[in-house]
């Protein structure tokens, strides 16, 4: 769609080329918000810098905000100069800020989208967007529904000659009934594909990299089931607290924050079939399977595990526990670690257990996939000569220090037979990191390109709000979060869920 | 800077190199190419410079190589440069002497196992750099023909005559930002285009490029006019619907005119070397669209083998 044959100058051969977006402009309603300031707005300028907007580019703001043109365009210039990835350049900056537009208003003010109308078919005529439009919600999902409607009412939404994307941010609701009743919002307005939800671990260059590791080499995948993969580990820790996020975090906690839609596209990723393309609907459908497949454990109360954490020293700070945090109520009961124990039910991974967890103001700040395979099936050593070997593990580390590390055996240099792990590493390029593009500028271009695969789809989210629900449910009915002191990694009940099994988690 | 070697050979250089990453902390390699750079003394800081802020993004072990005179005793010299912020390895070799001229004798060693040999000439390179004994290590062959002075026979019709699959030459990598916004443009106007021209300083081995690719992928002969630069400053296409032109007057920001369009803006930034390098570096396989327009200049301008 985006290469037409007709067009001599392009050549399937000719991988030079950048994909560049053609005509279009994007509209942030919460242009004020944080995701904005730090990830949005960095990523359109990155990618103007990299030469991938199309010339013309338009970038409105819709907030309720009492700004003119410029006072946004100072808005976008100090979070370009303090967040962007690359260099900034002034020619980059002139040219991409005679594209910004600012509508003040309220998501109910008929006149402000009226005035949205105006600024988008002007910028039509001044800048050539061919009325490409992508509606960017930055903003809570209970003003949806507003917004979306109001895109219909004013004639925003319609798709003659050119095309109307939307592009939502997580929570995809809170659990099915609400994903559904947010779906049925938007897909009341927008057609299925022109749908795009963000969920920004997928625009991760490590997540991309675990199809490529998988799926391009002839030494992992013979090994990649059930006889020789015993189990794995899952984990997304943050060092941080929930610092401002309070009014959005309490009530939602990490299940529900992070396992529904990282965890679930992480663990999905490592284990679906080998699709048939890379097509989007490739792709959505070996996840589909994976997700459908998943088993929850009979006994809840024995594989799952929750806490909150209390105060202590995380990395030599002294940290308040979560009910101390700012607008936090004192009987909260939101769970900030959580852990679950899934299986999946197929041939290939009958009898792995996938076990993932989520905190907050853990040990440090990792997320990672480790594949922990089984012992040698006879090792021809004494006893003594294998006592410090651990199991074999291959560790896909997606933040910070991206990159992939292997354990394995190996002889202790002396007279003696005696063997230890060590750990081979490959670190996806040190500083090669910085030159890589950010999670948003993939997917930013991804969505004006109209280019869906990093994107889930709506069967994925329902189907994990289908496990998630009644583990939640469970919780909600049974008991209270277990403390863990901050700065640790999580509560004794997580280990008990591992130690169960004759297994325990890895320190990341 | 670094460790210096004196009057030594590929293996003790290869031991350097082996404990200086062990001292380094990481004894384990992330390199995935070897690139050979072979310079003269007076630009040997600055290629060196450039190939290690390229290797940032491919991490690589650089081999930088310095021919001195050829006469008086054989003798090897090696500068190892490992960590300080930059990825992979860096050695500088000078080589004086009769050795001077084996240089090939003395990287083949040092290549990393199994993986890519890349060679690049930031200045003068030979005719054949397929057939150049340092060249026939590679399997990617960057030159520069920009970097030749204007005074001598045209290096780019000296490279076209002495095309290997594989070779590659920088004044075609300055294209790719040009090309990529001419193919966005003409994406909003199917069909053929009537007439196409290059216009840019005279003497531009990447506007004779452009020139060649438009011809080839637009069957049409594209024109070739003369302006005081800097580069490349206009290209214009007629199509159909009427004319596209990108105009770039002043090295930095550009104008794209297409029709039924406002006129828009756009940066257009002549790039650093190191960046140029970086983009050669992510495709080491020969780049078939450059064949075919050498192949096609070849054509027009009636050399090749």
């Amino acid at each position: 769609m985006t290469n037409p044959p007709s067009n001599p100058l392009r050549d399937p051969q000719d991988r030079r080329l950048p994909r560049i977006a053609g005509p279009c402009g994007l509209v942030i309603f919460g242009v004020t918000g944080d995701l904005s300031r730090k990830k949005l707005m960095p990523a359109v300028y990155d990618l103007a810098n990299r030469g991938l907007l199309p010339p013309g580019f338009a970038l409105v703001g819709f907030a309720r905000r009492d700004w003119e043109n410029q006072d946004f365009a100072q808005i976008v210039h100090d979070a370009v100069k303090q967040y962007s990835r690359t260099p900034y350049r002034e020619e980059v900056w002139q040219q991409l800020s005679e594209g910004f537009r600012f509508v003040p208003g309220d998501f109910s003010d008929d006149e402000a989208f009226d005035q949205l109308r105006q600024t988008i078919e002007d910028l039509e005529r001044e800048r050539g967007t061919n009325g490409n439009n992508a509606y960017y919600l930055s903003i809570p999902p209970r003003f949806f529904s507003g917004v979306v409607g109001q895109l219909k009412k004013h004639g925003l939404a319609e798709q003659a000659d050119s095309w109307r994307r939307v592009v939502v941010e997580k929570p995809f609701g809170s659990d099915l009934k609400t994903a559904r009743e947010l779906d049925a919002v938007v897909s009341e307005v927008f057609p299925p594909e022109s749908v795009f939800r963000i969920d920004h671990y997928l625009g991760k260059e490590t997540v991309q990299n675990i199809l490529a590791m998988r799926f391009a080499n002839a030494m992992f995948e013979p090994i990649w089931n059930s006889h020789y993969v015993d189990h794995v580990q899952i984990t997304m820790a943050e060092d941080i607290g929930i610092g401002g996020r309070a009014g959005y975090y309490d009530g939602i906690g990490a299940a529900r924050d992070v396992i529904q839609n990282h965890l679930l596209q992480l663990m999905a990723l490592i284990a679906m079939e080998e699709p048939i393309s890379f097509e989007a609907r490739h792709l959505r459908i070996e996840k589909q399977k994976v997700l459908e497949g998943v088993r929850l454990p009979q006994h809840l109360e024995h594989y799952t595990a929750r806490g909150q954490y209390t105060e202590g020293w995380a990395g030599g700070v002294h940290v308040p526990g979560y009910t101390d945090e700012q607008d936090i109520p004192a009987a909260s009961r939101t769970e900030t670690f959580a852990a679950v124990r899934l299986e999946i039910g197929n041939a290939r991974w009958a009898n792995v257990p996938f076990y993932l967890r989520a905190g907050k103001r853990l040990g440090r700040r990792v997320t990672e996939v480790a594949v922990v395979f089984k012992r040698a099936p006879h090792l021809p050593f004494g006893e003594t000569a294998t006592e410090s070997l651990g199991e074999n593990a291959l560790v896909i580390r997606v933040q910070p220090d991206e990159g992939i590390t292997m354990r394995f055996g190996s002889k202790v240099p002396g007279t003696a037979m005696e063997i230890r792990d060590v750990s081979m590493d490959f670190a996806y390029g040190g500083s090669f990191v910085e030159s890589s593009p950010e999670a948003y500028e993939r997917l930013i271009l991804d969505v004006l390109l109209g280019d869906p695969p990093l994107f889930p789809q709506r069967e994925e989210v329902e189907l994990s709000w289908q496990i998630l629900d009644p583990i939640i449910e469970h919780w909600a009915e049974n008991g209270s979060p277990q403390d863990y002191p901050a700065g640790t990694w999580g509560p004794s009940s997580a280990d008990a869920m591992l130690a169960r099994d004759g297994r325990a988690w890895r320190r990341p | 800077m670094g460790t210096h070697l004196h009057d030594t050979n590929s293996a003790a250089i290869a031991a350097e190199l082996l404990l200086a990453r062990r001292h380094a902390g990481s004894p384990a390699m992330g390199m995935v190419l070897t690139l050979v750079v072979d310079t003269d003394e007076a630009g040997a800081d600055t290629a060196l410079a450039a190939a290690r802020e390229a290797s940032t993004e491919h991490p690589a072990r650089v081999i930088g190589v310095v021919r001195g005179r050829a006469s008086g005793a054989s003798n090897v010299d090696a500068e190892i440069m490992i960590g300080r912020g930059a990825q992979g390895e860096t050695v500088l070799i000078r080589l004086s002497g009769a050795v001077a001229a084996h240089a090939e004798s003395v990287v083949l060693p040092l290549l990393l196992p199994d993986s890519p040999v890349v060679i690049w000439w930031p200045g003068r390179a030979p005719d054949d750099p397929a057939s150049d004994p340092l060249g026939a290590l590679g399997r990617r062959r960057i030159t520069d023909c920009a970097a030749v002075p204007a005074c001598e026979p045209d290096p780019l019709l000296t490279q076209c005559a002495a095309f290997a699959p594989g070779n590659t030459d920088l004044s075609w990598t300055r294209l790719t930002v040009w090309r990529g916004l001419l193919a966005a443009a003409l994406d909003g106007y199917p069909g053929t285009v009537s007439a196409a021209e290059v216009v840019a300083e005279p003497d531009s081995p990447s506007a004779e490029l452009l020139r060649a690719w438009l011809t080839d992928r637009l069957n049409v002969r594209a024109a070739r006019l003369e302006s005081e630069g800097p580069g490349i400053t206009s290209v214009r296409l007629v199509t159909a619907a009427g004319e596209i032109s990108i105009t770039r007057a002043d090295g930095r920001l550009a104008v794209l005119t297409s029709p039924g369009q406002p006129d828009r803006p756009l940066a257009l930034k002549r790039r650093e070397t190191a960046e140029l390098l970086a983009e050669e570096l992510r495709r080491l396989d020969n780049d078939d669209v450059y064949e075919a327009t050498i192949k096609r200049l070849s054509k027009l301008e009636g050399v090749g083998r």
